[in-house]
């Protein structure tokens, strides 16, 4: 009863509504529009909403004017996806320590943790540049996976650390009892039910890894078969003129596989991120 | 025998617990390995080499010559001004907008699903491309903006956002909103959901308005959430580095250049790497007292509004 609506409720919610998606949807709608008309009539002014030459011929042909399009898709699918499995391998066994172990600075060390997520790589760079450079690393995929990892670390054993809390007890105990050993207690017993954890912060980091590829890409790669697909959509960016049209396509191109991957999992992706945020 | 037996057990218990603490460690090294390798060291080196007058030529001790420079003339004061300045509008912009949004998505109508995963695709999708819709949409003779204004008469010709001070400034506190306000709408909505429901039926039935049940009752019980949010927001715009470089890269003539771009521009650009890391030593002092205050007023917010 309290949820019920007049009409004119209703319509001022939809109108709300609209308004606030269509800011968030605005820079997608652009793109889109743009992927779809020919260049010439792109730089043609006053603008137009729609003209009877648009087509997909853009997605069609960017394949050819950047023939390493796919191969930066790759890369960035590539990068994030490594990025994921180095720092799942790290962070699971940290979370299970928090979440379970006594052992001295156990608060202390997890908010040391913690505050790294207040620098941003930016901050860092002069060193890791250097570090990279000793290393080797520079112009490796290598460079722009370590530092991905490292400041996805953290987040990671928080997240984790929650859904670990919640299984019970007994379980393990059960196991011990029956002789197990730690490590199999851990594989065996905990891992298969944290499954729904690990799906949350395993997509959370890989989301994230896709979404800032740039910053370390731009700084510690120039290597133009490495780069992922933020800083190969430059490539568009020609010697006569912008192929804007097609690199609209191509960024729309690129974005898909993430959508999808949200959209499968979207469900326990918000319940998961946002667990922090309801206080039982 | 029974003796025995009890020192084994307290035996027992101590072993365990002795390898309790030495397991947990070997969990635990990687991922100290690698912050200490990736973060820590950095920082310390940072420190280090905001002392020196490092460049690719090589390095020599200067003491504070770097951060004498630095405060000598207003330009440095004045980008400190701009960068609280960005914060402070970007943030507001990114909770205000973020209630807003979360109020809507709360409202029981048909629809309301689909519309709480069509607010999320700025969060998933890679900053850099959002900023490219955004370079687009900001143009002044193809972009949707300019055009629309051209089309109902707001301006009489093409207006090109990026290519003034002001204008700039102002478009990119809009795109870093835009990056951020998924995220906080997702949060506030998820803490309004957990408000419980009969401190709003009881308000109801005493003939409260939805203003005065979303002023008395929303806003205190997820008064924790906004904080936590408006800090962290905070933290992330101050470091924001994307947005700015791939709208402006700092321009036009400095008017949109930030701590974080500033920072950036004199340590990778010029290669002054000594220059460069007195700013992000400074960068790294300023953020250390937020994340304080950070932990000061969440413990206060959190102690008022009677959250554990």
């Amino acid at each position: 009863m309290m949820d019920r609506y007049t009409l004119l409720q209703k319509i001022g919610i939809y109108f709300g509504i609209a308004v606030f998606l269509t800011f968030i949807l605005l820079p997608f709608f652009e793109m889109f529009m743009t992927s779809l008309k020919p260049l010439n009539h792109i730089l043609r002014a006053p603008y137009q909403f729609w003209s009877d030459d648009f087509s997909f011929d853009a997605y069609t042909r960017m394949w050819e004017r950047v023939p390493l399009l796919g191969r930066y898709i790759w890369n960035s699918i590539f990068i994030a996806t490594t990025v994921t499995i180095i720092a799942m391998i790290v962070i699971v066994p940290a979370a299970y320590a928090y979440a379970r172990l006594d052992f001295p600075f156990k608060t202390q060390s997890l908010g040391l943790f913690l505050s790294v997520n207040m620098f941003a790589g930016a901050v860092l760079l002069i060193p890791l540049y250097k570090l990279m450079r000793t290393l080797g690393l520079l112009n490796t995929y290598w460079a722009m996976i370590i530092p991905g990892v490292a400041f996805l670390i953290p987040t990671g054993i928080w997240l984790l650390r929650g859904y670990l809390e919640k299984i019970p007890k007994e379980m393990e105990e059960a196991a011990y009892m029956d002789g197990a050993s730690r490590l199999y207690t851990l594989r065996r017993v905990i891992l298969p039910l944290a499954g729904p954890g690990l799906v949350v912060v395993a997509t959370t980091v890989f989301i994230t890894a896709y979404a800032q590829q740039y910053l370390f890409a731009v700084t510690f790669n120039s290597n133009g078969n490495l780069h992922p697909l933020p800083v190969g959509l430059l490539q568009f960016i020609g010697y006569q003129n912008v192929e804007w049209n097609m690199m609209m396509a191509a960024a729309l191109t690129g974005i898909t596989p993430v959508l999808l991957v949200f959209l499968f999992l979207q469900r326990y992706l918000v319940a998961g991120l946002t667990a922090g945020a309801v206080k039982e | 025998m029974t003796m025995a037996l009890g020192t084994t057990r307290q035996e027992r218990v101590r072993r365990r617990a002795l390898s309790d603490r030495a397991f947990a460690w070997i969990l635990i090294a990687p991922a100290i390995l690698f912050i200490a390798v990736i973060v820590a060291w950095p920082l310390v080196e940072t420190i280090r080499l905001s002392f020196t007058n490092a460049s690719l030529a090589g390095e020599e001790y200067v003491g504070f010559a770097n951060y004498e420079k630095l405060f000598q003339g207003g330009k440095f004061g004045e980008i400190i001004l701009r960068t609280f300045v960005w914060m402070f509008f970007s943030v507001s912009l990114k909770l205000v907008l973020g209630l807003i949004g979360a109020s809507l998505l709360m409202a029981v109508v048909p629809g309301q699903a689909l519309f709480r995963i069509l607010i999320m695709p700025p969060w998933v999708i890679p900053i850099a491309m959002g900023c490219l819709g955004w370079l687009w949409l900001f143009n002044g003779d193809f972009g949707i903006i300019s055009g629309v204004a051209q089309k109902i008469g707001i301006t009489d010709g093409p207006f090109a956002f990026l290519a003034y001070k002001t204008s700039a400034f102002w478009s990119a506190i809009v795109t870093d909103a835009w990056v951020g306000t998924p995220m906080v709408t997702l949060f506030f909505l998820a803490a309004m959901q957990g408000v419980p429901r009969d401190l709003y039926e009881a308000a109801w039935v005493d003939g409260a308005s939805r203003w005065y049940r979303f002023r008395r009752i929303t806003i205190p019980q997820i008064m924790p959430v906004i904080v936590s949010m408006a800090l962290m927001s905070a933290i992330w715009t101050f470091n924001s580095f994307e947005i700015i470089w791939i709208l402006t890269q700092g321009g036009p003539r400095g008017g949109t250049t930030t701590m974080i771009i500033d920072t950036y521009k004199v340590a990778i650009a010029n290669l002054q790497f000594g220059e460069g890391a007195a700013r992000a030593v400074i960068i790294v002092i300023m953020l250390a007292l937020f994340s304080l205050l950070y932990l000061w007023v969440l413990g206060r917010v959190n102690r008022k509004y009677g959250v554990k």
